[in-house]
């Protein structure tokens, strides 16, 4: 009673047509919604700049840019005109280093994000719709898996698996999943307990039928902003964990910069452009993925659709 | 002097730039041991209303007029004295028990608190008024030391009660007190009500949908419409003969067992309440009403006496109806759209 | 609009050859006992008929089995004993057989916020039923006519609006249409007005009796709301405890009650101004889990507290068991409680 408004705003709009309403019609409202949101934009924005930096980095930095021994530039020497960002220990262009280094950072980011989510999101699913014996299963290994101290298991799982890009995936993945597998299953009983659910039982509905026509709708905004989000932890868990010296040492990453510039001194002959350039990177494209996925989020919540 | 007296009691919100109005010129007055029903439905203004009497409002309503307490403005009282009349001379009784009441204390500390804060008494005492207050409300004081998730929903409600008499209050507004009870817990919550009003000189203003549960439960009746009062006057006339047209129509829509005209005919009334801020000039309902007149588009419309006792904001109820325009009503028109669907 | 609603004389499911719509025979449904309670018997013994264009109200109070009951027609809820029969035949409780029955009997919620899926606009809800049974012929069309029969016309109106852009009584209808498109012959309703407002609350009563004056629909309506049987139902059925405590006419039950149950609930009805004090049931709620020995209502039953210390009726109350309440009510009500002289019809009500 106290909130002021009472969405009617729509009842003015034209009708539409007999037919079912337009298929794209949901996905131009969103474009409108998120379009009306400045932190969103902005999060793009940073995000589409290290994407398309990364994507097309391969047209203007040729290998011997990052090959140790043709290297031309000058030793750890701060930024000048030919290397705005200066140079690393070996003379290469730090600039030239933190965009090829975001193709693997981003890469590993992505694909660890997506496992965790396809793990997470199915184990949620499942243990949220069949309650009973197989979600409280499920619920066990869950808990049993939060309780693991990530950091060393990963770093114990890349002991195992080897160094390399994929064990950091796998590592990553296998402490992560956890969180969206919790948040999923919260969000599919909260679901499961609405009367429209019901409805849909007594419409006609059998269980795969309410699972992917009510369930899943609900519950995929939450793990879509849930996994952008997540990409934006998982980068910062690559970056950690080639810090530590557990990635593939020939690649170059965010984190193996920041690891190779923290082996060399460069906190001490005060090479701020070496430390702080991928240490900004990762910042900014964490901030990029968390900008977005809070616009996805406040944007497909119907509720809002109208306001604003 | 009349406990309380309200005048021109109107509540705005900012929203968006615009200032849409939830309470319109609101005015009623009540005395001790008289109950006072106030009926609307969703979006009326009646919780709104109610809780600007003591300022209970979210942050950017906007209260004017006067709500005179014991003789004092509470529109304009200090913050230290409206909370003094919030904690001691006017309490609240809420819908919805279970989210009043703290889950992990238990309803005896919860009843005790106020009373520890307020009053400068001994740990035993408090214990005995405790006891004394669940009596009252017919709650075994061995449950004092119950948590609120182990009583049921007419315990929890009646605790609210105990715990809104704790300090002696002079006035308890009530928001649909029993509205998520059922026919029977809400019989015997009424009943307690009304005993309690009875034995002591407490005012109760009571706010629900439920006209019918207010007719026969209140003492006096205002039935609000998009933020005005709409019709004012003794319970039982209000319910049974209403003058309003929106009374009127609120009235035959709950039905009475026994009364052939309703079996088998549900009465309603077709078409949604204005939106908040979207009232013009004239009468709020005249877009529902099935005897508007021109006049009730442009007049300005104010509560005029409908009886002994009796307000009603309508033009109809004007003794010469016909002085306000030449197309005055007509009396041989006048055809409440019993059953007439949208 | 004054035209005479009552249900034809056919109608009776007691008279003619045709069965009920919808009938159930000694249903129980009994809930697994949780956290150290026994099982509870929600629904412990019912005996229920819908007839052919009849609209039956099932009152009764919070935990007495009615939801449950309504659930347990539609499918929803499978019997522990007992059957459910739509037009004589026994339902199966296979998954093809219950998605055959979804098309002849369908649900209405009571809070029609919560029933519609937020996401989905008015055409999606009222199509989804059609397009779960993979019946989308000419699917617009017959979205069209079901939310011109629920009363929302001009439809396209309506089509692409979401639910928190309509009114609860709007939304109500939106559920309603929902349950049309599929053409159904019975419609089970649980508390359908109970959290709209008074003034919407007579619109979606009006269309069940419309609905059945021109789509021939039969309908159980569940209420708490004595005064909801007295708007629309031709016949009542009282609910205490998972039990039918009294069945017949409207015009019977409620005027002339039989059961001190049906007595007590007519009495604390608001609205009547009466000054007659009503008659208040004390003691504990009903507990599902806790079915009282003898009459399931002794322990609250004003009635019986009026007996003499002595009097041999007290203690067929404290301990007789009453058999269900079978039959239909009708032509004469019948109740099921010892302190009636006869269950054998009267001419005149007992109460």
């Amino acid at each position: 009673m106290t909130a002021p408004t009472r969405g009617r705003t729509r009842a003015e709009e034209p009708a539409g047509e007999a037919a079912a309403p337009p298929r794209y019609a949901a996905l131009r409202r969103f474009a409108r919604g998120y379009l009306r949101r400045p932190s969103g934009i902005v999060g793009l924005v940073m995000l589409l700049a290290f994407a398309v930096a990364a994507l097309v980095a391969p047209s203007f930095i040729h290998p011997h840019d990052l090959d140790v021994t043709r290297a031309s530039g000058a030793l750890m020497a701060p930024p000048t005109g030919a290397y705005p960002l200066g140079t690393d220990e070996n003379g290469r262009s730090v600039l030239f280093l933190v965009i090829w280094g975001a193709r693997a950072s981003l890469f590993i980011g992505v694909v660890a994000t997506l496992m965790t989510v396809f793990i997470g999101g199915t184990i949620g699913l499942v243990a949220g719709h069949y309650q009973g014996r197989v979600g409280a299963l499920l619920m066990h290994v869950t808990d049993w898996f939060i309780v693991l101290p990530s950091l060393p298991l990963a770093i114990a799982l890349s002991v195992v698996l080897g160094q390399g890009a994929s064990s950091i995936i796998i590592a990553i993945a296998i402490t992560s999943w956890t969180g969206t597998a919790r948040l999923v299953r919260a969000q599919t009983l909260a679901v499961g307990a609405r009367p429209f659910i019901e409805r849909g039982r007594a419409l006609g509905a059998s269980d795969p039928q309410i699972m992917v026509r009510h369930v899943l709708p609900s519950v995929l905004p939450l793990i879509l902003v849930s996994s952008i989000l997540t990409i934006g932890s998982a980068i910062l868990a690559e970056a950690t964990l080639t810090f530590l010296g557990l990635g593939d040492p020939t690649t170059v990453s965010w984190g193996s910069m920041l690891n190779s510039a923290f082996a060399q001194g460069a906190v001490t002959v005060g090479a701020w452009w070496y430390l702080l350039t991928p240490g900004i990177a990762i910042l900014l494209v964490v901030m990029g993925f968390t900008l977005t996925g809070r616009a996805i989020e406040h944007v497909l919540d119907p509720r809002m659709v109208d306001r604003a | 002097m009349t406990m309380l007296e309200v005048r021109d009691l109107t509540v705005t919100y900012r929203y968006g730039g615009a200032s849409l109005a939830a309470v319109r010129s609101v005015g009623f007055t009540l005395d001790g041991g008289e109950i006072l029903g106030v009926a609307g439905e969703s979006g009326s203004g009646k919780s709104t209303m109610a809780l600007s009497l003591v300022r209970l409002l979210p942050p950017g309503a906007g209260i004017t007029g006067q709500v005179l307490f014991h003789g004092e403005d509470l529109t304009t009282a200090t913050w230290g004295k409206l909370r003094a009349v919030r904690w001691a001379q006017a309490s609240l009784v809420f819908q919805g028990a279970m989210n009043a009441l703290n889950p992990v204390r238990s309803v005896g500390e919860q009843i005790a608190e106020p009373i520890r804060l307020h009053e400068r008494v001994d740990h035993r005492a408090i214990g005995r008024r405790v006891a004394d207050l669940l009596d009252s409300v017919g709650v075994s004081s061995r449950r004092a030391s119950a948590y609120p998730h182990e009583l049921s929903g007419g315990q929890r409600q009646r605790v609210m009660i105990a715990m809104a008499l704790a300090c002696r209050p002079d006035l308890i507004i009530a928001d649909e007190p029993t509205t998520a009870l059922d026919v029977m817990v809400q019989a015997q919550i009424l009943q307690l009500l009304t005993d309690l009003v009875a034995q002591s000189d407490i005012a109760v203003i009571m706010i629900s949908h439920d006209l019918a549960m207010l007719a026969d439960t209140c003492d006096r009746l205002a039935v609000m419409y998009a933020g005005r009062l709409v019709e004012s006057g003794p319970a039982g006339q209000v319910f049974a003969e209403p003058r309003h047209p929106y009374t009127q129509a609120l009235s035959r829509a709950f039905p009475r067992v026994g009364d052939p005209t309703s079996r088998r005919a549900p009465a309603s009334l077709p078409g949604e309440p204005p939106a908040l801020g979207a009232v013009g000039d004239g009468c709020a309902f005249a877009p529902r009403c099935s005897l508007v007149m021109p006049d009730c588009l442009t007049r300005d419309i104010e509560p005029w006496p409908s009886g002994p006792g009796r307000e009603a904001a309508c033009l109809l109820v004007l003794p010469d109806p016909a002085v306000v325009g030449e197309d005055g009503p007509r009396v041989g028109e006048r055809h409440p759209r019993v059953g007439a669907s949208d | 609009m004054t035209i005479d609603r009552a249900a034809p004389a056919g109608a009776s499911p007691t008279g003619g050859a045709a069965p009920p719509a919808l009938e159930v025979r000694d249903l129980h449904v009994t809930f697994p006992s949780r956290r150290g309670r026994g099982p509870a018997r929600a629904v412990d013994g019912v005996n229920l008929t819908v007839g052919a264009r009849e609209i039956v109200a099932l009152i009764g109070e919070s935990g007495c089995g009615k939801s449950t009951l309504a659930r347990a027609l539609v499918g929803l809820v499978k019997p522990t004993s007992g059957e459910v029969l739509y037009r004589g035949t026994t339902l199966g409780y296979s998954n093809a057989a219950l998605k055959a029955y979804r098309r002849h009997t369908q649900l209405v919620l009571q809070d029609p916020g919560g029933a519609l899926n937020p996401r989905q606009n008015v055409f999606d809800a009222v199509a989804e039923g059609l397009r779960l049974h993979k019946d989308t012929d000419r699917l617009g069309a017959r979205v069209h006519r079901a939310l011109s029969q629920a009363g929302l016309r001009p439809p396209e109106q309506f089509l692409e609006r979401y639910p928190h852009n309509l009114s609860g009584g709007q939304q109500q209808r939106v559920v309603i249409a929902g349950a049309l498109a599929l053409e159904p012959s019975v419609i089970v309703a649980d508390e359908p007005v109970s959290s709209l407002d008074a003034s919407a609350r007579g619109e979606i009563l009006r269309l069940f009796l419309d609905l059945r004056d021109t789509l021939d629909l039969s309908a159980l309506v569940v209420s708490h709301d004595l005064g909801l049987a007295w708007n629309i139902a031709d016949r009542v059925a009282v609910m205490y405890l998972g039990r039918i405590v009294e069945v017949g006419t409207v015009e019977e039950v409620l005027l002339e009650p039989k059961h001190p149950y049906t007595r007590s609930l007519l009495s604390v009805l608001p609205g009547t101004l009466s000054h007659r004090r009503p008659i208040l049931l004390t003691g504990e709620p009903p507990d599902p889990t806790a079915i009282p020995a003898g009459c399931r209502f002794h322990p609250r039953c004003p009635a019986a507290a009026e007996l003499a210390p002595h009097d041999p009726r007290r203690e067929l109350c404290h301990s007789r068991a009453l058999p269900p309440l079978t039959g239909t009510g009708r032509p004469t009500s019948v109740a099921s409680c010892h302190l009636i002289p006869s269950p054998v019809p009267s001419p005149s009500g007992v109460g």
